[in-house]
């Protein structure tokens, strides 16, 4: 067991991934040589040569769209969108091209290819900077989309959306680069699954899903939920399409209770959809009304003060959980 | 083009044969369409059969191309098959994209055609991805990018010569000039008279041709192909040609001039062929009569395919989203 920061558990997956097939190759704006703005991509432009890690110009719609173009004709590229906010440039070679290429193609192609960013707030980076888009690719048929919220995770996803026959985005959070986590032997070659829910941590009074950097507040409202007997189930939902709503729903059958948190805004987002198919599914199961948390309605602001008060917090967890342990019995299980 | 007689007549009978087919198949598929035989929206490229025909011709099998909404003779030049082709556009299971994607979808892998594509200047980036994987690889193959003047003033053509030239990619940016963008005419959204001209900004070579002459487009692109294979990097090729019809079928085409729209075949490739080049070529007046009447064969067999077919399955629409 060793202990590795989030920034490095990627570059060690992709640089393993990419000594392991020389069809991967590396695309994106200072991957090269500089080794990224955060050092995620340090020493691979050194390992694998300049042949497979090309440095882009900051043309990310010409780019992707050039990387959708490689995955046709049989390379594997991984591509860096340095901020989750810029996805917004390269939209259409995601959504039009990389996504429908292989259905509207008549299954003529496949677009082995993985688009990884970093994304959400907590660094005061202001509103171009801080953004989480998930749902946005959750409405989106034809691409995989995951956020890894530990150096662990971020291995065995790394690895698997490599190794996937189809476009995945990597929604990795800029909050948790510099995070440390315990990494086994096991950790370093494991591909995880692209449509797996994580249950972090279990317990019987409420089920918590996180998405991304949430889950580290919600582990720190569950030490303290503790401190006053209520034991929580904190679930990563790690994948965003698909959801894995069986996991969920296996564990609010036995709670009862059900909390979803994300930094992505709530309108139409994860939380949304996971309360709607457990109301629409278990109804019976649910001892209070489901809740959602994420940030308010607005930009993501500058100010340090502002920002903090933006995204969701372990306190915030907490105090919506305690209010839902003491809502009396939903109605329709009383009667 | 080589200067063996013999092998010059075959190659010219076989553009000649290329710019008859799409003719057929694009008027049979206009006729189609206004009798209310196909769903959707397609659009024809006639008039411009000699960008697809030279262009395609300068290629070679293992070479991709990348196409535009308006494909239907770039698919045709590089070898796709009438017969699925007509069968997608009447939106047929056996039809290329199995019903689901149109004519502005039509792709044959087999033959290097990555496909038309409804995004206004996106062929261009895509040919870099596959001009980027000829020279990962190693493989020896070019990419050729069709795309239309209207692509010229997207962002994104500018990201795709800049990357092309920044890596020397073999690939081949070619401008099909028909002088309208969708409904716009030349001069409303591009200030210059030579779009080739912008070539000089990515310090590669650019050259405008006649789109009419379909020696002198295949002629530059297999300068530009010979030059990519010998990984000297991209060119951009300007035809200028003219569309026939409209935008899309039914486009009553308001803003093109009295003239234009009452003798569009004062421009015509295949009728300067066969004024001013076959007997230069060695093509008598049969040859040309044999070529056009396998050519009519060939998509009424197309038609008449299309038309048994089943259509597209609805186990189909569930299927070959994900790998």
């Amino acid at each position: 067991m060793t202990r590795t920061k989030y920034y490095q558990a990627f570059a060690h997956a992709l640089t393993e991934e990419m000594k392991r097939d020389p069809r991967v190759v590396l695309m994106g704006e200072d991957v090269g040589q500089s080794g990224g703005i955060f050092a995620h991509t340090k020493g691979i432009y050194e390992v694998i040569g300049p042949e497979r890690v090309r440095d882009t110009p900051i043309a990310e719609n010409g780019f992707v769209s050039a990387a959708v173009g490689a995955a046709m004709t049989g390379l594997r590229p991984v591509v860096e969108i340095g901020f989750e906010d810029f996805f917004t440039a390269c939209m259409d070679p995601l959504v039009n091209q990389a996504a429908k290429l292989r259905y509207m193609l008549g299954g003529q192609v496949t677009i082995p290819m993985v688009i990884y960013t970093f994304g959400g707030g907590g660094l005061n980076a202001g509103p171009q900077h801080s953004q989480s888009f998930a749902p946005w690719f959750a409405q989106v048929p034809g691409l995989k989309a995951v956020m890894p919220a530990t150096p662990a995770d971020v291995l065995g996803l790394t690895r698997a959306a490599i190794r996937d026959d189809n476009p995945v985005l990597l929604l990795m959070s800029k909050k948790l680069i510099s995070l440390s986590g315990n990494v086994g032997e096991a950790d370093l070659d494991a591909v995880l699954p692209l449509d797996r829910a994580n249950v972090v941590a279990e317990g019987g009074d409420c089920t918590v899903v996180t998405y991304g950097t949430i889950l580290h507040p919600a582990l720190k409202a569950r030490a303290k939920l503790q401190e006053a007997g209520v034991e929580i189930e904190v679930i990563d939902g790690r994948c965003v399409n698909p959801i894995d709503f069986e996991t969920i729903a296996a564990s609010v059958a036995r709670t009862g209770r059900l909390l979803v948190v994300h930094e992505a805004h709530l309108p139409c987002g994860m939380g949304a959809e996971i309360l709607a198919r457990a109301v629409e599914t278990m109804p019976e199961t649910l001892l209070c009304r489901p809740r959602r948390m994420g940030p308010p309605f607005a930009p993501s602001p500058f100010a340090p003060n502002l920002e903090k008060a933006y995204l969701p917090s372990a306190e915030g967890i907490a105090e919506t959980v305690s209010a839902m342990i003491q809502e009396p019995v939903l109605r329709w299980r009383a009667a | 083009m080589t200067q063996n007689p013999q092998s010059n007549t075959r190659q010219a009978a076989d553009l000649y044969r290329i710019m008859v087919l799409i003719r057929r198949f694009e008027l049979a598929a206009s006729e189609r369409y206004r009798n209310g035989d196909m769903p959707g929206f397609i659009h024809l490229s006639i008039g411009q059969e000699a960008c697809a025909a030279g262009a395609c011709a300068a290629l070679e099998e293992r070479d991709f191309i990348t196409s535009t909404h308006r494909g239907h003779g770039h698919c045709l030049a590089k070898g796709a098959d009438p017969k699925r082709m007509m069968a997608e556009l009447f939106a047929r299971a056996s039809g290329y994209c199995k019903g689901r994607g149109g004519s502005m979808h039509i792709a044959d892998m087999s033959r290097g055609v990555l496909g038309a594509n409804g995004i206004v200047g996106q062929s261009m980036p895509l040919a870099v991805g596959a001009a980027l994987t000829a020279q990962v690889t190693g493989s020896g193959a070019v990419a050729l990018a069709f795309f239309g003047e209207g692509a010229s003033g997207a962002g994104v053509a500018h990201e795709a010569m800049n990357m092309a030239a920044i890596w020397k990619l073999p690939v081949i940016f070619f401008c099909e000039v028909n002088r309208y963008a969708e409904l716009s005419p030349y001069e409303v959204h591009c200030p210059l008279e030579r779009i080739s001209d912008r070539a000089a900004a990515y310090g590669f070579p650019g050259e405008t041709v006649d789109g009419e002459d379909v020696f002198a487009v295949h002629d530059a692109v297999a300068r530009a192909a010979t030059r990519a294979r010998a990984g000297e990097g991209p060119s951009l090729i300007e035809a200028k040609a003219f569309r026939w019809h409209g935008h899309y079928e039914g486009d009553p085409q308001g803003y093109k001039t009295a003239d234009e729209r009452a003798s569009p075949e004062s421009f015509d490739p295949v009728a300067r062929f066969e004024r001013n080049e076959a007997s230069l070529r060695g093509l008598s007046e049969t040859d040309l009569e044999n070529i056009c009447a396998a050519a009519e064969a060939e998509i009424a067999a197309a038609l008449e395919f299309a038309e048994a077919e089943a259509p597209a399955t609805h186990a189909s629409m569930l299927e070959d989203i994900y790998a």
